[in-house]
């Protein structure tokens, strides 16, 4: 399990986190190359039916990254993506797959170091809960991830 | 409208246990509206399914389709090739949509998706109340357009109980007391006088206490194929 590699669809909001994943690659700043970035025109635009097909198509982990609390260009888009993904982690834990596979960010355009901070937490979280069985083949249950382990 | 939401995830998969191919079907009316049974939902619910079969290891394919109405049989009649590839039915309608796919579909399983709550309104986004309870004989002209059959919770029609404080339900502080919104309503309309006149025992024949009700309209009904018109004939 130590050498596996995430698949983790990174949905950015174009005025913050995008900016500041480009700022972090500048600054030769690194961060896990496990992350697909998919750039948003404001993280307000992510649905839970995007988030949900990442996820059967094989994505490890979600992360939605949008501005800082009341920064966003469009009022209130990251509120209502932090909601949105609130709901798609209840239904991870409905569905059988960990809610800790998806997680929200707040970060600002200038926050480039941090950007890669929290993209290494995340990468490493998600390797502790191991790969999205509905992309891997089905593992015995001798080395199935922790969350479905009983 | 009618508003429905979300059977819980497990509930649905425990129905769906003796089937490996099944078609979820939302309607594109009041539960489009609501939120619990649109193209969106219906997406979800199946890839939530999809997810959850594989998961456990489980064989379940389940395809996505939408009716505009699925309480009229017009519009479930297209979707007849579609149906017959598939073991059983989710339909994401309301229980009217569910037993009329059911009906149109005697060989066929259908499970109802959604738990049908109340014919209500949305009074935030995301959040929709109870507004009618479909009585068969409406009483809002009386009551300055309130609904005591559906609003007070004990169906008071002559004024409100001991139960009521600052203007709300003893049941829950969060429900109004509908006699408060009566009397102010009534009140700033000047009908108070109106409101005084002592109403009789409501006839709950008309409501549900009278059996499943039908309506039937002589003027819209399609005449007979071979209906006599006798002399009128030309």
């Amino acid at each position: 399990m130590s050498s596996f590699e995430p698949r983790i669809i990174a949905f950015c909001c174009q005025h913050c986190a995008y900016a500041a994943a480009d700022l972090a690659g500048g600054a030769r700043l690194s961060y896990p190359d496990s992350l697909h970035i998919v750039q948003l025109p404001c993280t307000g635009r992510v649905d839970v039916l995007h988030l949900l097909k990442s996820f059967e198509d094989g994505a490890d982990g979600v992360l939605v990254a949008g501005c800082l609390p009341g920064r966003c260009h469009y009022l209130k888009g990251n509120t209502h993506a932090r909601q949105r993904v609130d709901y798609l982690r209840q239904l991870l834990d409905q569905i059988g797959l960990a809610a800790d596979r998806a997680r929200m960010i707040n970060i600002s355009a200038a926050m480039g170091a941090r950007f890669a901070e929290l993209a290494t937490e995340f990468t490493q979280r998600i390797r502790e809960l191991g790969p999205n069985r509905l992309a891997a083949p089905l593992q015995s249950p001798a080395t199935e991830s922790p969350e479905t382990a009983s | 409208m009618i508003v429905a939401e979300t059977k819980p995830l497990e509930q649905i998969r425990q129905m769906l246990t003796r089937h490996k191919k099944v078609l979820a079907v939302g309607c594109g009316t009041c539960v489009t509206v609501c939120s619990a049974g649109g193209a969106k939902e219906v997406g979800i619910l199946a890839a939530s399914l999809r997810m959850a079969a594989k998961v456990n290891s489980e064989t379940l394919e389940v395809d996505e389709a939408m009716v505009q109405r699925q309480c009229e049989v017009e519009y479930l009649e297209p979707l007849a090739e579609k149906f017959a590839g598939y073991d059983a039915v989710l339909s994401l309608g309301c229980g009217v949509g569910v037993q009329s796919i059911a009906q149109h579909l005697p060989e066929k399983n259908v499970y109802p998706a959604l738990n049908t709550t109340f014919m209500g309104a949305p009074t935030e986004q995301g959040v929709w109340e109870e507004r009618c309870q479909g009585c068969g004989n409406c009483v809002l002209h009386v009551t300055g357009g309130v609904c005591p059959v559906t609003r007070c919770a004990k169906q008071l029609f002559n004024g409100p109980c001991g139960g009521t404080e600052a203007g709300h339900c003893e049941v829950d502080e969060a429900i109004p007391c509908a006699w408060q919104m009566v009397w102010e309503r009534i009140g700033r309309l000047g009908l108070i006088d109106e409101l005084m006149e002592l109403q009789p025992a409501k006839d709950w024949s008309t409501s549900r206490d009278g059996g499943p009700r039908r309506i039937v309209r002589e003027d819209l009904r399609l005449p007979p194929d071979d209906e006599d018109y006798g002399e009128n004939a030309t």
